[in-house]
Order: C-alpha cells, then sequence, then structure tokens
C-alpha cells in the first residue's frame, strides 16, 4: 500500500512578464491579460520525478539548496498543483512547512492554538480535547495567555509544531523543522516521530541532517538540481550524495585557492609584516604573502592518499603537502615552515625544519620539499595552511600566510581540534545495540 | 459552506486583534460611526445645508446610507490586500484562498451590525420609527449586499495577486462610486431624477435607496430592484467564484 505516490511529476515555476508582479497598465497596453499570465520565463524546479512511499514508512528527501525537496514538499501537501504528471496521498496529511505560518502575532497563544487547529483541519471539540497536550508540549504553560508577539522565535515555532503534530494526520511531511528548540525539545520531537512510526503513520522527512535520514528512514531519494538522482537505501543514497558534495567542494577549494595564490603574489615583496613566525599572533592572523623572495614558493599542493592533488580529506587519510620552490641564487640558510590553523584561527600544529634540527646546506634553482602526514587526525571542519621559507633568524624569504584551504570530513560529530587514534573497549556487562553511530566511528577509525 | 467553522474563527481574530492594545477596543466600532455622523450631519446642516422636502434630519438620512457603504468600502478594500497578506498561509499550508476574502466581508459585516444600535438609538430619538415589514426587508438588503460585495471581493482578491495596481486603483474607484450613489444626496431630489437611468446602472444606488427607505421612511417600495439585483449578486457571485476557482493555482506562486 502506497501512501503518497508521485508519478512523473515536473513543477515549473514562471515568472510572469518577465518581472515579479505584471502591472495592469501593462497588461492594458499590450491589450491582453491573457497573455501577460502566459509565462514569459520557465524555471524547473522538479523533472520527471517519481518515488512511491508505502504506507507507514518513514521517507527521507536530501538534496543541496535549490534542488527542489520543498517543492516536492509542497507538492505532496497539494499547496501547489504539479506542471505535469500526477501527485496522489492517502490520508489525512499535516504539513510541518511552516510552523506556525498561520498565527497572529496580536492574539494569545491559547486563541491561535485554535484558530491553528482549525485551519490545520481540526474540529473546536478536538482542540479543546488536547488542548492540554498541546501547551504541554509546547512547554508553554505559564505565556499561554501572552499575545504571541511576545513570544521568542524559539517559543514561537514549539507552539505551531505542537499544534501541527497533535492534529493526528496519516501522512506528516516534515521540512527542515528539527532545528526548532534548544536540544531537548529536538528529542521531544524524535520522540513524537518515533511514536508516529510506531503508530504506522507515513513521514515524508525534508532534511540537511544526513545522519537523520540515516537512523530513521526506511527508504531515501536524492534530489539535484529538480531531479532524481538516486533512491533507495538511506546510507547508499547519503553516501552518494556525499560523494558528490565532495567532489563539488573540491572544486570550490581548488578555485579559492587558485585565487588566494594569485592575490598573494599581488601583494608587494617588501617585509614589512612580521617575520618570525613564532612571534605572530596565532589568533589574530589574516591571510597574506610577504618576504623578499630570494627564494619564493612557486607552487603549494595538497596530495591525497593517492598522491593526487585534493582539498577535500577524511580524517584519518593520509595528506602530504608538496611545496615547489625557486632560489634566485644558491642559499646554506634556509628553512621550510609549515602552520596548520583551524577555521576559528588556532594552531593545529606548526612546525619547521630548524625547529626539527634538520641542518640546511645547500637550496639552488627550482626544488621542492613535500611535508607528508601519516594519519590526518583531525576533527571535521576546515583548515588553512601556513607555508614559509625564510632563515633561521626569522627573515622571510617568501611567507604564505593562510592561502592554502583543505576540508577535513568526518562521520563521527566528535569535537575539539585532534582526534587520537583511539578504541572503545568494554567489559562484558556492557551492550550496545549494532548499528548506530558510534559503532560506525569505531570501525571506520580503527 | 464547508470552512463556515474557518471563516467564523478567522472573523473573530480579525475583530479581537484589530481592538487589542487600543484603549477604548471594541467601543471604536461605536465611535467611528458616531464621529462619522457628527461630521456629516455639520457639514450638510450648517456648511452646505441640504434641505431637501422630505429627508429631514438629513445627517440621518445620509447615514443610513453612509453605514451599508462603509461596510462595503472596507470590505472590497480590504479584501483586495487579503491574498497578499495571507501570503504566509497560502504558500505554506493547505489553505482554503477563497476564506480570505470572505473573510475580510464579514468583519466588516460585524462592524456594520455595531454601528446598526447608534443609528437605530438616532432614528428612535428623531421619531424614525420602522414599520413591522422593514423588519423583513432589512436581512433581505443585508444578504443581497453581502453576496454582491463577496462576489467583488473574491474577484478583486484574485486579480490584486497578479496586478498589484488593483488596490490603488480601487481606492479612486471607491471614492468616485461613493459620489456617484445617492447617499449623501436623496435620489428623489430633481437633479438626480434626471439622470435617473444612468443612477439605475449604478448596483450600489438600489442597495442605498433600499436602506434609506427601510430605515429612514419605514415603508420600501424598491423593492423590485433590490430582489433583481439579489438575482443579478448570485449570478455574479458564481461569475467570480469561477475565476477565482481559475486562478486559485497561481496564488501560492505569485503572492
Amino acid at each position: 500500500m502506497t501512501a503518497i505516490e508521485l508519478v512523473n511529476v515536473s513543477k515549473v515555476y514562471r515568472r510572469y512578464g518577465g518581472k515579479q508582479f505584471a502591472t495592469l497598465k501593462s497588461a492594458f497596453l499590450q491589450r491582453s491579460i491573457l497573455r501577460e499570465l502566459q509565462p514569459s520565463e520557465a524555471f524547473p524546479a522538479l523533472t520527471n520525478v517519481s518515488f512511491a512511499v508505502p504506507r507507514g514508512s518513514t521517507y527521507g528527501v536530501i538534496g543541496p539548496n535549490g534542488s527542489g525537496k520543498s517543492t516536492a514538499l509542497k507538492l505532496v501537501a497539494g499547496i501547489t498543483k504539479p506542471t505535469s504528471g500526477t501527485v496522489r496521498v492517502e490520508g489525512r496529511i499535516s504539513a510541518l512547512i511552516e510552523l506556525g505560518a498561520g498565527f497572529h502575532p496580536e492574539i494569545s497563544g491559547r486563541e491561535n492554538v485554535y484558530i491553528n487547529g482549525i485551519m490545520l483541519g481540526l474540529s473546536k471539540r478536538q482542540i479543546q480535547d488536547r488542548f492540554d497536550e498541546i501547551v504541554e508540549f509546547a512547554e508553554l504553560k505559564d505565556f499561554i495567555d501572552a499575545p504571541v508577539k511576545t513570544y521568542s522565535s524559539g517559543m514561537y515555532m514549539r507552539l505551531g509544531f505542537a499544534v501541527a503534530i497533535h492534529v493526528d494526520p496519516d501522512v506528516l511531511l516534515v521540512d527542515e523543522v528539527l532545528a526548532v528548540g534548544d536540544e531537548g525539545f529536538t528529542h521531544k520531537c524524535l520522540d513524537k516521530f518515533s511514536e508516529f512510526r510506531r503508530r504506522g503513520k507515513t513521514i515524508l522527512l525534508v532534511t540537511h541532517s544526513l545522519n537523520l535520514v540515516e537512523r530513521f528512514c526506511d527508504e531515501a531519494i536524492w534530489l539535484d538540481a529538480g531531479r532524481a538522482m538516486l533512491h533507495g537505501d538511506p546510507k547508499r543514497v547519503v553516501g552518494a550524495y556525499l560523494t558528490a558534495v565532495e567532489a563539488s567542494e573540491e572544486q570550490l577549494l581548488a578555485a579559492e585557492t587558485a585565487k588566494a595564490m594569485k592575490e598573494g603574489n599581488a601583494e608587494p615583496d617588501a617585509a614589512e609584516r612580521p617575520a618570525d613566525p613564532t612571534s605572530t599572533d596565532m589568533f589574530r592572523a589574516t591571510e597574506g604573502r610577504w618576504g623578499a623572495r630570494e627564494v619564493e614558493i612557486t607552487d603549494v599542493q595538497f596530495l591525497g592518499p593517492d598522491s593526487r592533488p585534493a582539498h577535500v580529506f577524511h580524517t584519518g587519510d593520509a595528506m602530504s603537502i608538496a611545496v615547489r620552490v625557486r632560489a634566485k641564487q644558491t642559499t646554506d640558510d634556509f628553512v621550510f615552515g609549515i602552520g596548520l590553523f583551524n577555521a576559528d584561527g588556532v594552531c593545529c600544529y606548526g612546525t619547521n625544519t630548524y625547529l626539527e634540527e634538520i641542518r640546511p646546506e645547500r637550496l639552488s634553482g627550482e626544488a621542492q620539499a613535500v611535508f607528508a602526514i601519516d594519519s590526518l587526525d583531525l576533527v571535521e571542519g576546515t583548515y588553512k595552511v601556513d607555508v614559509a621559507v625564510h632563515k633561521r633568524d626569522g627573515y622571510p624569504y617568501d611567507y604564505h600566510r593562510l592561502l592554502y584551504t583543505f576540508r577535513v570530513k568526518s562521520r563521527t560529530h566528535d569535537v575539539g581540534i585532534y582526534r587520537p587514534k583511539h578504541t572503545w573497549t568494554f567489559s562484558s556487562n556492557v551492550k550496545f545495540s549494532p548499528g548506530g553511530p558510534s559503532s560506525r566511528s569505531v570501525k571506520t577509525n580503527t | 459552506m464547508r470552512y463556515r467553522g474557518l471563516v467564523s474563527s478567522l472573523v473573530a481574530r480579525e475583530l479581537k486583534a484589530r481592538y487589542r492594545g487600543s484603549l477604548f477596543g471594541f467601543l471604536w466600532s461605536f465611535i467611528n460611526p458616531l464621529l462619522l455622523l457628527l461630521i456629516y450631519s455639520f457639514v450638510f446642516t450648517k456648511v452646505i445645508p441640504n434641505t431637501t422636502e422630505g429627508a429631514q434630519p438629513f445627517a440621518l438620512f445620509m447615514f443610513c446610507g453612509i453605514l451599508p457603504w462603509t461596510w462595503f468600502a472596507t470590505s472590497l478594500s480590504d479584501a483586495a490586500g487579503s491574498l497578499i497578506a495571507g501570503g504566509n498561509l497560502i504558500r505554506k499550508v493547505l489553505f482554503p484562498a477563497e476564506v480570505l476574502p470572505l473573510v475580510s466581508v464579514f468583519a466588516n459585516m460585524v462592524h456594520f451590525f455595531l454601528g446598526l444600535p447608534i443609528l437605530v438609538a438616532f432614528l428612535l430619538y428623531a421619531k424614525h420609527y420602522p414599520g413591522p415589514s422593514d423588519l423583513v426587508w432589512f436581512p433581505v438588503a443585508v444578504a443581497v449586499q453581502l453576496i454582491f460585495s463577496s462576489a467583488l471581493a473574491l474577484l478583486l482578491a484574485a486579480l490584486a495577486v497578479h496586478f498589484r495596481d488593483i488596490r490603488d486603483i480601487l481606492a479612486n474607484v471607491l471614492t468616485l462610486w461613493f459620489f456617484a450613489t445617492p447617499i449623501i444626496y436623496p435620489w428623489f431630489q430633481p437633479t438626480v431624477r434626471d439622470y435617473k437611468p444612468y443612477f439605475d446602472l449604478n448596483p450600489f444606488t438600489h442597495l442605498a435607496i433600499a436602506y434609506q427607505e427601510i430605515l429612514f421612511f419605514g415603508h420600501i417600495g424598491h423593492w423590485r430592484w433590490l430582489l433583481a439585483l439579489g438575482a443579478a449578486s448570485v449570478a455574479l457571485f458564481l461569475a467570480c467564484y469561477w475565476v477565482f476557482d481559475r486562478l486559485r493555482d497561481s496564488f501560492a506562486e505569485a503572492v
């Protein structure tokens, strides 16, 4: 039994008259109101999307912003009609799309609950019966008689959520609403969803939280630019989606680095910046490039485990930083340095050949230095890199400050900067259920 | 009809919200027409006195037409903006859009009813007692106006979504319409009689005359016109609803 079925659904958004709003004047001038209502510009939000959600299952929709997720949801909710194809839904729908969309700011929470409930298809009686439960759920007992305009945005959302969820639908449509409240409320929402599932209700979930999709959904679909890329097992779909995201991030970071490189080059050569890397204020560092360039850094590349240039790595990957330099004259006083910083500007690690007591003897012409890390044990995030060649006394030949960026991805959302290699072991009376995120982290990282 | 509960609760919300936070609250529904009556009686008895035989006290006569006109005019101007103002509902919730312009009409009808006691009080004071048959005809006039206003409200609301100019045009059309209707001058004035065929083309003329006859004169002679307008209004309502329905799917994208 399918609860929701989309067959070859396309949705084209039209722009009328090339402008957002046509005016009567132009319609009259062209003597055709009807023509004015003809689309002059079309934007396909969904193209030939088909999927079916069996009754009682939870179905996830993922994809980047603007991929048509919300449009799909609106079609299922019946708020908009498909341009072509058919949408079929069985049972009563409640859409958690815009929470508290019908709230009137001037009147009290109590009155809004009633009106919102009626809008969502409940009768006055039904609301009366569920009123206490709704208020309880929203945790707004003390404020329910205050006008809604005095509510914080969290309170507003919670009340909206509470009303919508108590409509007791057969099909629940959820659009990214779990960012509703604090941690506690989010848990309550998830519990409510679980309860829905247990009672055999159908849930269609649009979210950016891939974790949630993997944990909650029986099936998932990945939309990109209005097309269905893949659907089926959530783990597989999420995996494929992540791979695609990495590929596009890779491109983005490569472009960024190229740009930073160019800007750095454009800066004057004069050594007007503090030269000694150890004395630089790590926390107020800004990107830039300086140095007299007797030795010039010509190229910096991040190499992945397969020795190919990359910008996106996974925690635990091998990574190398390859630095190409050109010495204008032969020198015996040179130090190669590397610094890794996280997005907050905190230095995660810094070192140079001088500190590691590698004695310089001779550098001439084109040369390359490779800084290899066996295992990149950093938590997920964006990292910036300093690359420098300078004299032992700190006099900079060429100093590249925070010009290079790479990303570290991780399936585990651990915190901090550094992830030491670790394992968990438990005595036999400690039991964990198989699957789940923690066991995955152990699996991937040990 | 399916949305009776929804409309009534939205009307209640509209009324509650309108006066929430104001000092006099619901009293404004009485104060507004009262002030209007004072202004009109000053202007038309002192500044430019109208001494038409049979329409005295003139301020009271005018007031019988102004109250329903206010209901009509504010309904239409509210309705024209109703879909745009309620855009959140239309875009984000599965919501019957026709409810919004209808709520504008009904909410203003409640204001009309609240203004009536003031009018009745002054009528009694001026010894204009309504006859028994008028109590029957008054609801008919209200019903005709309700259908007529609702029809235009639906049409304007639907068109205003696509043509925002409508709201500005409407404000001017309503001013013109007000002066083209025998409200602040009696229809039996000789200068008006000369143009009777033109006045008859104006639907609100018949409503205004009906109200004036029922409330002020205590006998209705205009009932044929009123019933004809009623029948025409039903047809108009169906036509406007059809247009509204045709445009419905475009609302969620255009508001």
